[in-house]
């Protein structure tokens, strides 16, 4: 019999240091999730977490952890060559075939920008599987400002506009994401009769006024995908703690779309 | 087929049948309840059948032989997660109609849902074998006429205690040949028909509703009463919710267990995430979650049937004499308000 919840051991190739306190840990597996789904890390006596994929390569995964809490606290202990134990992946990712071909707008809040990451930068490397990317991104300050090289990248190839809440720095305006969701190029793409996907991830409050003011600028709620976190303790259905109403986020999300997500009252 | 045995015969069967199986039923444990000299009544091996509480019924659920209160899933070193061994026995396990329809509340979730077949619960409901105990109407907790789980027959073999004997029905072939020479009687489970209480579920037609229901005041009122104790749930025959937790032996930190341990979405640690998410903050809207689960969502996701079987230990339990059944009239005139506001 399966035994879905059974971690196993993986090595760390590398940690990268985003901020004081966002790691980048890279991990050998031959694990391939889809661009959106999350995994279940553990640390024997420590527990178990789920965290999404922030990036996938040959023979490797990304985790982007912010220490929080007693399980993430000791990721931060791990080194280069240590162990971590996996298990996954799980949930629904992006929709890829919703995004396909169509012009993607993106807008995305601190640590949000991670499961988004490894989308973004398949874009990137497939040109041509859409149109164009448009993408903003916010973080608290300067020193919250996650993936730097990535952010280059997205600025040469995508419209991008990088913002921080409370602070004046070169590269980026002043403000909360949701100030900048007017400037989306929505008209010319509607203008061209050209279909788009809207994908939305942040904490809770972000991805909720940036839901509003996309519906107040005239994105259809159809086009528009989010991605929710909740406390979990299986990722398979059974433990209950993720459970919306009828709705399980480790099994019909993390990622949503918005006329699912708009209903759900925790 | 149904046959009468003697006294002496039942024991003869039961020692029979205990050298291949484990023989559960509600057993008395002395003064363990929560007043002194109270008793409670728990699901337990037996060793022998005058062991088997028939009249009461009890205080804990039969789930809690399949899926305990607390479970080792794992046993770590600082290299491996080794899978921990699970019972090889099969067992037999006597159980009212309400316990048996539980379990497939349970089947629902731990090997259903998403698709994935849990390990360690399939293991056990593969080992278990039912055998149907009469119930004569229950307490005045009691509901389950109106949910409809006060008949069954998913059970390998029926019974009822007689002064000088037992009457059996057996189903399953497996046991057949230990009645081979047993006198054959006329015997079919009765059900209860009737409960001193009964029960209406709300009808919740649509999700505007549902979240109006949500933002009802009736919730409140639970802030100053329900005191987030969680022994609601421990109680429930159906609430599967676990949390997973590691634990290292004292004398030795670099070993230790995973264990599955019950949850309680009545406490407020249940949903609590780091980094702000901040969701059902008080008990109104924890008790709202669980009604709502019990009376609208499960069955809003499986279809079936609701969550619910009306065992009534929850009620039973509650120290603060919060009754499910009164809990459901507030639904239900929530509701028609709520539908008489919004017309449908
Ligand atoms: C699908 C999904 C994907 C995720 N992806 C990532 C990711 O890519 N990167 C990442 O870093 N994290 C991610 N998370 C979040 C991550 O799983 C949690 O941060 C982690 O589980 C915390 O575990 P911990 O043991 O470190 O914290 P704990 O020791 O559990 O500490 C946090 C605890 O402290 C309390 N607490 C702390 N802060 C608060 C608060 N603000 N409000 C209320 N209580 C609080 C709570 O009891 C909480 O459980 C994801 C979560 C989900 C569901
Ligand atoms: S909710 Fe109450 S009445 Fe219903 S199954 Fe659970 S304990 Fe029994
Ligand atoms: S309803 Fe009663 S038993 Fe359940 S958590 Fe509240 S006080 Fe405890
Ligand atoms: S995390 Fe356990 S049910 Fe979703």
């Amino acid at each position: 019999m399966t035994n879905y919840v059974q971690p196993k051991p993986y090595e760390i190739i590398s940690v990268k240091h985003e901020t004081d306190i966002e790691y980048t840990f890279r991990v050998a597996t031959d694990i391939k999730p889809e661009h959106g789904q999350f995994l279940q890390l553990s640390i024997p006596k420590i527990g178990e977490c789920p965290i999404s994929v922030s990036e996938q390569g040959d023979g490797w995964l990304e985790f982007t952890i912010r220490k929080v809490g007693k399980v993430t606290d000791a990721f931060f202990e791990k080194k280069a060559g240590d162990v971590l134990f996996l298990r996954g992946p799980y949930g629904k990712g992006w929709p890829m075939d919703e995004i396909r071909g169509k012009h993607l707008f993106v807008v995305a809040g601190g640590t949000g920008v991670s499961p988004v990451r490894s989308l973004l930068n398949y874009c990137v490397k497939n040109e041509g599987f859409v149109k164009s990317v448009s993408l903003i991104c916010g973080f608290k300050n300067c020193e919250s400002v996650l993936f730097k090289s990535d952010l280059e990248k997205w600025n040469e190839k995508f419209r991008a506009w990088f913002c921080l809440d409370n602070e004046e720095h070169e590269g980026f305006h002043k403000g909360f994401v949701t100030a900048y969701v007017d400037q989306l190029p929505l008209a010319a793409v509607k203008e061209a009769g050209e279909d788009y996907a809207v994908v939305v991830v942040g904490p809770p409050p972000m991805m909720k006024y940036t839901g509003i003011e996309l519906l107040k600028n005239g994105f259809a709620e159809e086009k528009i995908w989010m991605s929710f976190e909740r406390k979990m303790s299986c990722a398979i259905g059974k433990c209950g703690h993720c459970r919306i109403d009828e709705v399980y986020v480790c099994l019909d999300g993390p990622c949503f779309p918005y006329t699912v997500a708009k209903d759900l009252v925790d | 087929m149904s046959y009468r045995l003697s006294k002496q015969e039942v024991s003869g069967l039961f020692e029979k049948l205990s050298e291949k199986y484990d023989i559960y039923a509600p057993k008395r444990v002395k003064n363990a309840g929560r007043y002194s000299e109270t008793d409670i009544i728990q699901y337990a091996k037996i060793s022998d059948i005058s062991e088997v509480v028939w009249d009461e019924k009890s205080t804990y659920p039969m789930k809690e032989v399949l899926s305990p209160i607390q479970q080792t899933i794992f046993y770590f070193t600082e290299d491996e997660y080794r899978e921990s061994k699970g019972k090889t026995r099969p067992m037999l396990i006597f159980a009212r109609p309400c316990d048996i329809n539980a379990m497939k509340v349970q089947a629902r979730i731990y090997a259903g849902n998403g698709g994935f077949v849990d390990m360690y619960y399939q293991r056990m409901h593969e080992l278990a074998r039912y055998i149907l105990m009469p119930c004569s109407g229950g307490d005045d907790t009691c509901f389950c006429v109106s949910m409809g789980t006060n008949t069954t027959d998913d059970y390998a073999m029926a019974v009822k205690p007689l002064e000088d004997g037992m009457l059996f029905e057996v189903k399953d072939e497996e046991f057949a040949p230990c009645f081979e020479k047993a006198e054959k009687a006329e015997f079919a489970p009765e059900f209860v028909k009737e409960n001193e209480l009964t029960a209406v579920i709300p009808e919740i037609p649509d999700k505007e509703v549902l979240n109006a229901l949500k933002k009802h005041p009736m919730w409140k009122q639970f802030n100053g009463r329900c005191i987030s104790c969680g022994a609601c749930t421990i109680a429930c025959s159906t609430c599967t919710c676990f949390t997973t937790r590691d634990v290292i032996y004292g004398d030795n930190p670099e070993v230790g267990e995973r264990r599955r341990v019950s949850a309680s979405c009545q406490i407020d640690t249940f949903a609590k995430v780091a980094g702000g998410g901040d969701y059902r903050t008080t008990a109104g809207d924890r008790m709202r979650y669980k009604m709502l689960h019990k009376f609208h969502d499960y069955k809003a996701r499986f279809g079936e049937s609701h969550m619910c079987v009306g065992c009534g230990r929850c009620t039973a339990r509650c120290p603060e004499f919060i009754s499910i059944t009164v809990t459901l009239r507030k639904m239900n005139e929530a509701v028609a308000q709520i539908r008489a506001e919004l017309g449908r």
